[in-house]
């Protein structure tokens, strides 16, 4: 096993950025943010083959499309902290004229962003055109995109993943983000949608569950895993199982802070059970 | 008056057709992707000529939409195909954020607009999606009026960087443009000149057009005929030097009089130059089944339309 303690701490970090922009703007989503905090981070820093700056075409790279776009506070926070803009900016997270949108956009030039998401159910789609384009660019590199598992009541999913299949689209990891919660409740309760398992591997694909979501050593492992299943002619989905709001005790296993800010006080036991590591921005 | 010949009437989709042939030969960042309707939308040709780049992405029209969004990384133009209405309304919320929002080089095709699709009736007859497209920020909205024009703006829009929305139709129409034009993004077509009225047409309507100022000229009305085939961005001046010298107009389009050509004009107009003006178009309502001929009789869309609208507008003067 590699070394995991610098992602372990930035980690940490991504969790009090998260917490600190959702709070100052008293808006955002902290709670899907919190639980694909060590995602992020692995897939950014580890398991992406990522070229130095950016360009839209991304020719020669691994590149990531976020669907369930609300969020963005992790993705913000992991992309200042891998390069692409300076950590400062996220500062300006949902303040007017800022690039750090609510939802993301690449409509204010963000480094970084390839696609604006927020209205859900879109991503699956855009990540699949995004990876046929590699293949008649002759680009061995990979599409990697993430999705909420409520966001798989929209329908538009079941078109893509329909297609991935019928197409042999296996230069795509799709990742779904299976904490089994949504504005309304558990998925349980919202809308059953029984085994996403069996689902997708009746639709065709291979799937690879991560079922320690929160782990970045099961992550790494996982990731590893659904990587090397590419290229065999089947697209992947990674089922991964996590904690909304974890890191952040009052805020776990509960759709409460699925789209609420911390006050004062929470944020403040909030950050006092993630001390700083990297510095604040 | 200038006059123009039809030189054999054909469909403005197989314009499309032809045009999407010659960018599979010119362009190889072209590719197309068609929701199970490549007979109708006429790719045929591409398809077997770049079977590459074609997909065939079935019954779904959202997945063609967002996958021509994503097939835009990396630097391919992707070409989508469907009727009219499922181009646009079916899936306007994955055109408004992956495409329009994301500002994504997608050129969305559609044929069958309007009523001329004829007998299928009012599910495939849009009349909105002119109104759909032009308010979608960034978005180019164009709507030729014959097979040459068609063929012309297919291939132009592939050197035009950002989204498109190219609308045609079904039936087969004078086709009268000559072979080969140059199609300029933006650029209103003068077409006649005349002093007492401006019809501006898109679409099918611009041969009604001039169809009607020949019959206007022999009652002894001089109309300039102006053919708008690009409805955003709309060529302000030119509607306005137009109506400066006829001072009235009428607006002519296969398209509800909400959200269409016509309040594009009015816009103008009423911001530049307030003008009379009447609108050939239909009147807020559902198409129906019937011959395009019938349909466009019985709304209001053909010559004879064209020239009550210009007695009236006259009269206003």
């Amino acid at each position: 096993m590699p070394n995991t303690q610098h992602l372990k701490d930035l980690t940490t970090q991504v969790r009090r950025d998260i917490l600190r922009m959702v709070h100052k703007v008293n808006s955002g989503h902290p709670g899907g943010s919190l639980g694909c905090a060590e995602f992020f981070v692995t897939l950014y820093q580890s398991i992406m083959d990522r070229k130095d700056g950016f360009d839209m075409d991304g020719i020669g790279e691994d590149l990531f499309f976020l669907s369930n776009g609300h969020i963005s506070p992790v993705y913000y926070s992991v992309l200042a902290r891998s390069g692409y803009f300076p950590v400062e900016e996220l500062n300006t997270f949902r303040l007017i004229n800022t690039r750090l949108q609510g939802h993301p956009t690449t409509h204010e030039n963000l480094p970084g962003i390839r696609i604006a998401s927020g209205s859900l159910g879109q991503g699956m789609s855009v990540a699949l055109g995004a990876a046929q384009t590699k293949k008649l660019n002759n680009d061995s590199h990979l599409i990697y995109s993430l999705h909420g598992d409520g966001e798989l009541q929209e329908g538009q999913n079941w078109e893509a993943i329909m297609y991935a299949a019928g197409n042999n689209v296996d230069n795509i990891i799709a990742t779904i983000d299976l904490n089994g919660q949504q504005i309304d409740g558990s998925t349980d309760d919202v809308l059953p949608m029984g085994s996403v398992k069996d689902k997708f591997e009746a639709f065709g694909w291979t799937v690879v569950e991560i079922n320690e979501g929160n782990d970045i050593d099961a992550i790494l492992k996982g990731m590893a895993e659904a990587k090397s299943k590419t290229g065999q002619g089947k697209p992947v989905c990674v089922l991964l199982k996590t904690v909304m709001g974890n890191g952040v005790d009052f805020m776990m296993h509960t759709h409460a802070w699925h789209g609420k800010a911390p006050n004062d006080e929470q944020l403040a036991i909030g950050l006092a059970q993630n001390p700083e590591t990297l510095g604040d921005y | 008056m200038k006059t123009y010949t039809n030189t054999g009437s054909k469909d403005t989709r197989s314009g499309f057709g032809a045009g999407l042939t010659e960018l599979g030969k010119t362009n190889e960042n072209v590719v197309a992707l068609c929701a199970d309707l490549i007979g109708s939308l006429k790719m045929d040709d591409f398809k077997a000529n770049h079977p590459e780049r074609f997909f065939q992405v079935g019954i779904a029209e959202a997945n063609m939409i967002g996958l021509a969004a994503g097939m835009t990384i990396g630097g391919k133009i992707p070409f989508t195909g469907t009727f009219a209405n499922f181009s646009t309304g079916r899936v306007y919320d994955q055109i408004r954020q992956s495409v329009a929002y994301s500002d994504k080089n997608v050129k969305i095709c559609a044929s069958h607009a309007g009523l001329t699709l004829g007998e299928d009736g009012a599910t495939h007859q849009i009349l909105e999606d002119i109104g759909l497209m032009k308010m979608l920020p960034g978005m180019t909205v164009i709507n030729p009026c014959d097979y040459n024009q068609t063929k012309a703006a297919t291939i132009a829009i592939a050197k035009h960087h950002g989204p498109v929305y190219l609308r045609f139709g079904r039936p087969k129409v004078a086709n009268f443009t000559p072979e080969n034009q140059t199609f300029e993004i933006g650029k209103a077509l003068h077409l006649v000149d005349g002093t007492d009225v401006t019809i501006v047409a898109t679409g099918h309507l611009v041969w009604e057009a001039l169809e009607a100022a020949k019959a206007l000229n022999e009652k002894g009305i001089s109309a300039e005929v102006i053919n708008i085939h690009t409805i955003k961005p709309l060529d302000d001046e030119a509607i306005i030097k137009s109506v400066s010298k006829t001072g009235c107009i009428v607006t002519a389009e296969e398209h509800n009089f909400l959200g269409g050509l016509g309040e594009s004009v009015a816009r103008v107009l009423a911001t530049s130059k307030p003008t009379p003006q009447e609108f050939v178009a239909t009147k807020d309502t559902f198409g129906e089944s019937g011959t395009p001929e019938q349909l466009m009789e019985k709304y209001g869309l053909n010559s004879q339309a064209i020239i009550k609208a210009v007695e009236t507008v006259i009269k206003r003067k």
